[in-house]
């Protein structure tokens, strides 16, 4: 037996390196791979477009009998339906963010793909900020987009049921600022979404940990902290900090900005300024950037399951 | 230059050590098979070679540090790890996309090529692929990259022999070449035999033999010896015995074999029968490493 001959073959000439761009691919695939990214906000988005047709049915009578209110509380009549909108859109963004997030460095773990994306020049540190990226800055800005599209539909339709019915749509759209309410969604997206970066990268952190039921570790162990805590001390200071973590995002909005009704200026409900200066969030921040470095570490040194 | 050198490469999980000081160097242009029963730390040492484990001990792989510098390394090396890893939901179109995207030495019109000679469309999903489609796309997308060094751990579990076959002839007539070195673990040793240049057993942590082919021929020697000179060719020290039909067939090492000729019929073992001498087989003892 002799060394095969093709052995000795030369070698072929090596191409010049092409330009990449790993972690736009990176966060490609991650859109490819879980199209919920986008299809549940819009299901939601459908669902609450048919409802608004149907009840464009009542539309011009509704319109008639908001005509003798005054207009600013006509204007937050018409806000209300816009806001609903979003709010239940941002809802359903958070909800597909925290089950993305628990899922993502956990399938490719079980399914062992993980294998082939170690194949290639991606380091983790790309590929854990793609994936943080997700929950982070791709669904809010689908959320953002199609509660905008869906606004906008809906007020188109409100437009043509008022013209049909020969109302004038000038005081809905007068009234109706949609700019404004733009902005608003934006920044409660913006706010929402950076009080809860730290759950969406204790997530990602389980998600890489985990070897099964990355839910199940992901919810019990605080839970079980503070329930250990309220026995052994009497106290509750865990439970604090998680009921401030999940309901804290009220420091973005002035005080009572959500039990004021009526008549007030919507912008005069955001407040920066509180929410700058606000420790919480700034301690929040930290700590997701730490949970989000110790995912990039365990993803070098975790094997598939 | 050598593609991969090891001294002294450690590796322990809690008190069970996958690698027990491996010594090793592959040349470039080489390919190789480690060769080694189920738990004897071969895809332990695949791993440590491709950045996937820490380990202890010397490793260079390409001139580099496989741990430290992984992301870099991983411009010039690639591996198949087995054929289930390609995510199932990504389309074939989508994996072209993605790897140009992501690797620089990626060519997509060879990937291309190869696809097109298959029977695999662009547009399906890997979870609609056969285990043997699934095997071609993965060989495709490794093929069109111009790596230096390719690792392929058990790439054909599961195979049926059509698939098996056309694996390694497309791995040698299209893609090998001096530049290139390829390291391979299978347990279907019979399959790669005649593609490899070197050979090495991994047995508990350790290289027990790390032998070139021409070295294998001329160093190895199996006599089926006539019966009534089986007592004479056991004093000339085989290291193993077996008998088949009743006869004695001997494995010798390093054994001229113009002194055994008068014994019996000679031939040159396949790798599978020194397999079982090194490693395996219950006439074998420790010292029978030591002979590589």
């Amino acid at each position: 037996m002799s060394t095969p001959s093709y052995a000795a073959e030369a070698p072929r000439p090596r191409a010049p390196a092409a330009h990449t761009r790993p972690f736009f691919w990176s966060l490609r695939r991650e859109v490819w791979e879980h199209p919920a990214l986008y299809a549940a906000p819009l299901t939601v988005a459908g669902l609450i477009l048919v409802g608004f047709l149907i009840s464009c049915a009542s539309l011009p009578q509704r319109f008639s009998a908001g005509l003798v209110l005054d207009p600013a509380m006509q204007a937050a009549r018409h806000a209300e339906a816009y806001h609903f909108t979003g709010f239940a859109i941002m809802l359903t963004s958070i909800v597909v963010g925290l089950f993305y997030s628990l899922g993502a460095l956990f399938n490719e773990r079980r399914d062992r793909s993980i294998l082939f994306w170690k194949s290639l020049p991606v380091s983790d540190l790309t590929t854990v900020a793609a994936k943080a990226c997700v929950p982070l800055v791709v669904l809010p800005v689908f959320a953002f987009a199609i509660a905008t599209a869906l606004q906008l539909i809906m007020l188109a339709a409100s437009t043509v049921v008022l013209a049909v019915n020969r109302l004038s749509p000038a005081s809905l759209w007068s009234q109706l600022d949609v700019a404004q309410n733009g902005l608003l969604f934006l920044y409660s997206l913006a706010v929402v979404t950076l009080w809860y970066a730290p759950i969406y990268a204790w997530a990602l952190l389980v998600s890489g940990w985990a070897k099964r039921a990355p839910f199940l570790w992901a919810v019990l162990p605080p839970l079980a902290l503070c329930l250990v805590e309220k026995m052994a001390f009497g106290t509750s200071h865990a439970g604090g900090l998680l009921m401030d973590r999940l309901g804290g995002f009220s420091a973005g909005f002035s005080p009572g900005a959500f039990t004021q009704r009526g008549v007030v200026d919507p912008l005069s409900r955001l407040d920066p300024a509180r929410l700058v200066s606000s420790p919480s969030l700034w301690a929040g921040l930290v700590v997701a950037a730490v949970f989000l470095a110790a995912a990039v570490w365990l993803r070098r040194r975790r094997e598939p399951i | 230059m050598a593609c991969i050198e090891a001294r002294g490469l450690r590796k322990t999980y809690g008190s069970a050590t996958a690698l027990d000081g491996v010594d090793l160097r592959i040349e470039e242009g080489r390919i190789v098979g480690l060769i080694g029963p189920n738990g004897a730390g071969k895809s332990t040492a695949l791993n440590a070679i491709l950045g996937l484990t820490p380990y202890q001990g010397e490793l260079t792989v390409l001139g580099r540090d496989p741990w430290t510098q992984r992301d870099l390394l991983m411009q010039d090396v690639c591996f198949i790890a087995d054929v289930a890893v390609l995510p199932r939901w990504m389309r074939v179109s989508q994996a072209l996309d993605y790897v140009e995207g992501v690797h620089p030495r990626f060519d997509r019109a060879k990937a291309e090529a190869f696809l097109a000679k298959t029977t695999i469309r662009a547009s399906a999903k890997v979870s609609q692929l056969s285990k043997g489609m699934v095997t071609q796309l993965h060989l495709a997308l490794v093929m069109a990259i111009d790596a230096k060094l390719l690792v392929l751990d058990e790439p054909t579990l599961g195979l049926d022999l059509l698939y098996r076959k056309s694996f390694y002839d497309t791995l040698l007539n299209d893609y090998f070449d001096a530049g290139r070195t390829i390291v391979v673990t299978t347990h279907q040793v019979e399959e790669i035999q005649d593609i490899l240049t070197d050979v090495m057993f991994i047995n508990r942590g350790r290289i027990v033999l790390d032998c070139s082919m021409e070295a294998f021929a001329s160093r190895y020697v199996e006599l089926m010896a006539l019966p009534e000179h089986a007592p004479a060719a056991r004093a000339l020290g085989p290291i193993h015995e077996r008998q088949v039909f009743g006869r004695a067939i001997l494995l010798f090492d390093g054994v001229p074999r113009e002194q055994l000729a008068p014994l019996g019929e000679l031939r040159t073992p396949s790798i599978a029968d020194l397999f079982v001498a090194v490693i395996g087989g219950p006439s074998t003892s420790a010292s029978m490493g030591a002979a590589a």
